[in-house]
């Protein structure tokens, strides 16, 4: 059971403490929500489960295995993927190049294949494009796959980055406000991705902010404010719980 | 002809031409016997006037004055480009090869020398490609590496009489060793750091090799190495030959040439070559799909050593003598400059960053003390309309800087 889990995770930044005590889970198939204001700490517990950061206590667990001292290809490798907020595409790489990346961890071939072009490593090389098309027609991007990067349009570079994070043929895949910047229209396909990669058998934890989104359709929701989980619970309880709405009125 | 752009654009060569007669003076006005105006007037005159009609031509075109002429031989050279478009890749590299191997044939000794040079840079330059253009890596002391696969070949040709197919392999995998010996302690690090350890690293090489005098003779170098040795058909039977010749050599580092460009081409077309290009897009991001960017920059760094090593062992063996003057900072300079000039990541760009800084100069032998000038100039305008190099990658951008 990949089950990821924070029990107690704690993140200093020097003076800053940018996550106290923070625990939840995320089992299979779930699809759980993380919100808070602005600098609650969100992306702070993407990194940490991802390995980015370290904690100063607290540790991070995946399918029973503390992920502690992973380095972040070692996470992903395990099955652990993720967007970031910021897209962070490799921008003078093609679409399907992007995409092929990510299937690193689940190849193999080394130099002297790739010198000698041997059998193995041009069955691989194949075999990488085709999980990489896959992943680029799953999110609607089959046509621009020899498109740079860089020249896409906005909410193109949004789904390339989830194809670019499904192609690594995770269990759990982490979004970190994959609707920022989209219109209300794509929002809307948005929602309805994410539940197809859910149909896969892949579970979801996401940071979002459009209410709209969120509350369609995650199962659970985690709500952090100043790096301390305030909330835990089904959207609808999140919606009436007095302390959620005090941390959004409060902060504006 | 006085729009405010035209304005700004004569006001600025104003600007440009005061401060080359404040170089330009200085340079060859200042003499033993006192201070000169004339020389450095009359040529900073000529120079100033020839710019100035460029400016003006460059002006008219802007407007459109030469559009009768322009225009019919845009058409006349997209329909050749088009025409050569319809030519397979394949069949131009055929066609390159078949030169490469002719040139022999048609061209005497003094020309063998420059094409075996020009031959070793483009290796050098491919290695180097492989760790700045493809990784992305500033490496300030690759010819660190040279100097090592050079003294490998030297010691075990001269000590064991070992034989240079033999050595070359092994020549690649010490240079491999030095790579990783150097990348290792630079992996985290990024930008100037980087780049003033591997020029220290290089620096590093280049002592012990002329300090080391029980191992490496110090600056007197090595003596006595031997040429490649090949077998061949002759006075009727298979007999043990040398590659002495200019010629032979030539071929020699041809087909060296080739096989590092096949190897770096089908490195760079795999999925260690798409995980370096990771690396230098976003090391951040790449770490995160899973590409182990320590391990992945040690490669790069130990790939370009190869055929940086594989370079030098074929340099001592021509050269037929090593010492460390051959493996100065100088020489790393000139191999960036040649990656940089060609375009970073393209290996036609690298090939021709080689001719250009190789061959041209000798070309321009005739301008004897003006070369330098010449040079450092044409690379200054190089730099400002083609900043991406005379052949670029198909995709190659600023690397990204840190982020979220
Ligand atoms: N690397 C870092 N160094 C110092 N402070 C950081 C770092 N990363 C995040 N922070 C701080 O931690 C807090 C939480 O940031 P973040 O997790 O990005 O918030 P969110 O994603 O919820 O908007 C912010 O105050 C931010 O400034
Ligand atoms: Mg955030």
């Amino acid at each position: 059971m990949a089950i990821l889990e924070l029990s107690d995770i704690s993140v200093r930044f020097g003076g800053l403490q940018a996550l106290t005590d923070v625990s939840f889970r995320v089992s299979e198939g779930d699809i759980v929500g993380l919100i808070g204001p602005n600098g609650a700490g969100k992306t702070t517990v993407f990194n940490v489960i991802t390995g980015v950061y370290q904690t100063s206590s607290g540790q991070v667990s995946y399918d029973g295995r503390p992920l502690k001292a992973l380095r972040p290809h070692k996470i992903l490798a395990l099955g652990v993927a993720r967007t970031f907020q910021n897209i962070r595409l490799f921008q003078n790489m093609t679409a399907l190049e992007n995409v092929m990346v990510a299937q690193h961890s689940r190849t193999r071939e080394g130099v002297f294949g790739a010198i000698l072009r041997t059998r193995t490593q041009k069955r691989e090389e194949g075999r990488i494009r085709e999980k990489a098309m896959q992943a680029l027609s799953f999110m609607g991007l089959a046509d621009f796959a020899g498109e740079v990067a860089s020249n896409l349009a906005y909410g193109l570079q949004r789904r390339l980055e989830i194809a670019r994070a499904l192609a690594s043929e995770p269990q759990t895949l982490l979004l970190d406000e994959p609707a920022a910047g989209l219109n209300p229209a794509e929002s809307r396909e948005l929602m309805h991705t994410i539940g197809r990669i859910s149909a896969l058998g892949i579970s979801i934890l996401m940071v979002e902010h459009d209410m709209k989104v969120v509350m369609g359709i995650c199962r659970s929701i985690v709500v952090l404010d100043h790096g301390v989980m305030i909330a835990e619970g089904r959207p609808e309880e999140i919606q009436r719980d007095p302390r959620v709405i005090e941390a959004y009125l409060g902060h504006g | 002809m006085t729009t405010p752009a035209s304005r700004k654009l004569w006001l600025g060569y104003a600007v440009a031409m005061l401060w080359l007669y404040v170089l330009l003076w200085p340079l060859i006005g200042i003499k033993p016997g006192g201070l000169e105006f004339a020389t450095s007037a009359a040529i900073w005159a000529k120079l100033a006037a020839i710019s100035a009609i460029l400016l003006v031509l460059w002006q008219l075109k802007q407007r459109g004055v030469f559009d009768f002429v322009s225009r019919p031989a845009e058409a006349v050279s997209k329909a050749l480009g088009k025409a050569t478009d319809r030519v397979p890749t394949r069949l131009w590299l055929v066609l390159a090869f078949a030169c490469a191997v002719a040139f022999p044939l048609v061209t005497e000794r003094y020309a063998h020398d420059v094409a075996i040079s020009v031959l070793v840079y483009i290796c050098l330059g491919l290695g180097l490609n492989v760790v700045v253009g493809m990784a992305g890596l500033l490496d300030l002391g690759y010819i660190a590496f040279y100097g090592v696969g050079a003294y490998t070949y030297a010691l075990l040709s001269v000590h064991f009489g070992l034989s240079f197919w033999l050595c070359l392999p092994i020549a690649g995998a010490f240079s491999a060793v030095a790579g990783c010996i150097i990348g290792y302690p630079t992996l985290r690090m990024r930008g100037d750091y980087l780049a003033i350890v591997t020029l220290g690293f290089g620096e590093i090489v280049r002592i012990i090799l002329n300090n080391w005098m029980s191992l490496t003779n110090g600056p007197n170098g090595i003596l006595g190495i031997k040429p490649p040795g090949a077998y061949w058909w002759q006075d009727g039977k298979i007999e043990h030959i040398w590659l002495g010749s200019l010629e032979q050599f030539y071929y020699v580092i041809l087909g060296l040439a080739v096989c590092t460009i096949v190897a770096v081409y089908r490195i760079n077309h795999s999925r260690i070559g798409r995980a370096f290009e990771a690396v230098r897009e976003d090391q951040t991001a790449a770490e995160l799909m899973g590409v182990n960017t320590l391990g992945i920059k040690l490669l790069a760094y130990a790939m370009g050593a190869v055929f940086g090593g594989l370079a030098g062992a074929f340099f001592a063996a021509r050269m037929r003598f090593v010492s460390p003057e051959s493996f100065t900072f100088i020489e790393s300079a000139m191999v960036l400059a040649m990656v940089v000039l060609g375009g970073m990541g393209s290996i036609p760009g690298v090939i021709l960053g080689a001719l250009a800084l190789i061959a041209l100069p000798e070309i321009f032998r005739g301008f004897e003390l003006y070369r330098m000038f010449v040079f450092g100039g044409v690379m200054a305008m190089m730099m400002l309309f083609r900043p991406k190099g005379l052949w670029p990658a198909k995709r190659m951008g600023a690397r990204s800087e840190e982020r979220d």
